[in-house]
């Protein structure tokens, strides 16, 4: 059985899922910046005391599951979502949805996940892909990271859906139900929730680790690394940082730049005259991140080693931390027609 | 970012898929492009295995010079945590912890040996005596 579902690749698994179910349940508007920025999908995070990998844990988007949860909602749409005990019942549940014609979200770990390669499998378990058919024993899989269709044994599936540790998926499923008359109206104050909600929180959360304040939290760090790690780890501790800003589902860099676009495509909807004006400040922001990863590659490749260097890197998250306040507090000046 | 300027280097991603980037066309508009990889990205990487890989030869030495146990090794072989390889095996942490001292290494159970092979996808005889190609993985 095999539904007739449109694959579209996106930069970000979980908007990629939420655009391609969205899509499928009638919601023609939808795009990856549109879902991006109607679930307040930029952010920023430092959690402070864990260590992933041995490196920070560090994070450039919102918690995974808000952005399918909150565009959802924002439109209107009703979610079922379902967590498993057993991996039958896990089975079995799918297996209904595709009978009755459903795609369906799945969360799962990338350990396992076959058709990734290698050097890409780490345990890391807030993946989504979408199930939209089975044929004998392979599902049928649309990863929004892959350019094309995919597959996976039962048992594949099964193994990811399953997978533990941090953010274990526990076979958890989820897909948006029937959609009502949707109307341009709404998109607009989808639109103009997502933006506020991002206001909030990248300015207002309390605390010195999350939102703008987190990028000058790790600013400091930097500049403290190189004394209390050596040169080696520092660098170690860079390309981590690396890795979470570019790699970990597109990451920091990318996700200013998605940013700037859902602010373009806002601008279409919502006639205010600032928009272009503030997505051109997340470009900019989207560029800054890079150039800072193009500073830490220097360190993690050996090439410059010297504290100023440092003092560079930190300095640049210093000006991004600048920029993107200024950013949102334009935004969180914009007088809203309704 | 413009879009003549998104990066295409080699990378792992190659024959596999492709990353799709944001980036500003020549009238300012946002559209996105495939990018094959760029650089920085696969350095980092690269960095980040080296140091894994460094890691598991360092704790392949320590087991044979009795001082960590098999578990240890496979453990970093398969990129877990003690939180991770508790969750997969179903022993408490405290119980995988104590499992990572060769003294109590040597007093387990076949049954609890067999847990352990399991998760690493080997035999018991494999987790014994670590005689299992790396190369497998």
């Amino acid at each position: 059985m095999k539904i007739d579902f449109n694959h579209i690749q996106t930069a970000h698994c979980e908007n990629g899922v939420t655009v391609n179910l969205l899509k499928h349940a009638g919601v023609s508007q939808i795009t990856e910046p549109l879902a991006f920025g109607i679930g307040s999908g930029l952010f920023y995070i430092h959690i402070p005391f864990l260590k992933v990998n041995n490196g920070p844990a560090i994070s450039f988007r919102t918690m995974p599951g808000l952005i399918f949860k909150r565009t959802c909602k924002a439109l209107q749409i009703p979610v079922v979502r379902q967590k498993f005990n057993s991996k039958e019942q896990a089975q079995k549940v799918l297996d209904n949805c595709l009978e009755t014609g459903q795609p369906t979200g799945c969360q799962v770990g990338v350990y396992y996940l076959t058709y990734f390669p290698k050097e890409y499998r780490f345990h890391f378990n807030a993946h989504n892909i979408i199930v939209f058919g089975k044929e004998e024993d392979r599902y049928l899989i649309s990863d929004p990271v892959m350019e094309d269709f995919t597959s996976l044994s039962s048992y594949e599936l099964e193994r990811v859906r399953f997978a533990k540790g941090m953010l274990a998926p526990k076979g958890q499923i989820y897909y948006p139900t029937t959609k009502n008359n949707f109307d341009e109206k709404l998109l607009q104050t989808a639109i103009q929730s997502g933006i506020k909600r991002n206001v909030r929180d990248m300015l207002y959360i309390p605390g010195n680790v999350a939102g703008v304040s987190g990028i000058k939290y790790t600013a400091n760090k930097i500049r403290k690394l190189r004394d209390k790690l050596g040169v080696k780890q520092a660098g170690l501790y860079l390309a981590q940082l690396v890795r979470m800003q570019e790699e970990i589902g597109t990451g920091g860099g990318g996700f200013r730049f998605i940013y700037a676009a859902f602010l373009q495509e806002a601008y279409q909807y919502i006639n205010t005259d600032s928009l272009p004006k503030i997505s051109e400040q997340f470009t900019q922001s989207g560029d800054l991140w890079r150039s800072a990863a193009v500073q830490a590659s220097g360190i993690y490749k050996g090439r410059i080693t010297s504290q100023s260097d440092f003092n560079d890197m930190a300095n640049y998250l210093d000006e991004i931390a600048i920029l993107e306040k200024n950013a949102f507090k334009n935004l969180s000046k914009i007088k809203w027609n309704n | 970012m413009k879009k003549k300027n998104i990066p295409q280097d080699p990378s792992a991603l190659d024959t596999y898929t492709k990353d799709i980037c944001y980036a500003i066309d020549e009238n300012g508009n946002y559209t996105t492009v495939a990018s094959r990889g760029w650089e920085v990205k696969s350095t980092a990487l690269d960095v980040t295995w080296n140091d894994i890989n460094a890691r598991i030869s360092e704790i392949k030495n320590k087991v044979k010079q009795g001082k960590a146990s098999p578990i240890h090794f496979f453990m970093e072989l398969k990129l877990m945590d003690i939180k991770t390889l508790a969750a997969y095996t179903g022993f408490w942490q405290w119980q995988v912890k104590k499992h990572l001292k060769p003294a109590n290494f040597n007093k387990l159970s076949d049954k609890k040996l067999q847990k352990y092979a399991t998760v690493f996808e080997i035999t018991v005889d494999e987790l014994k005596t670590m005689e299992q190609d790396e190369n497998r993985f």
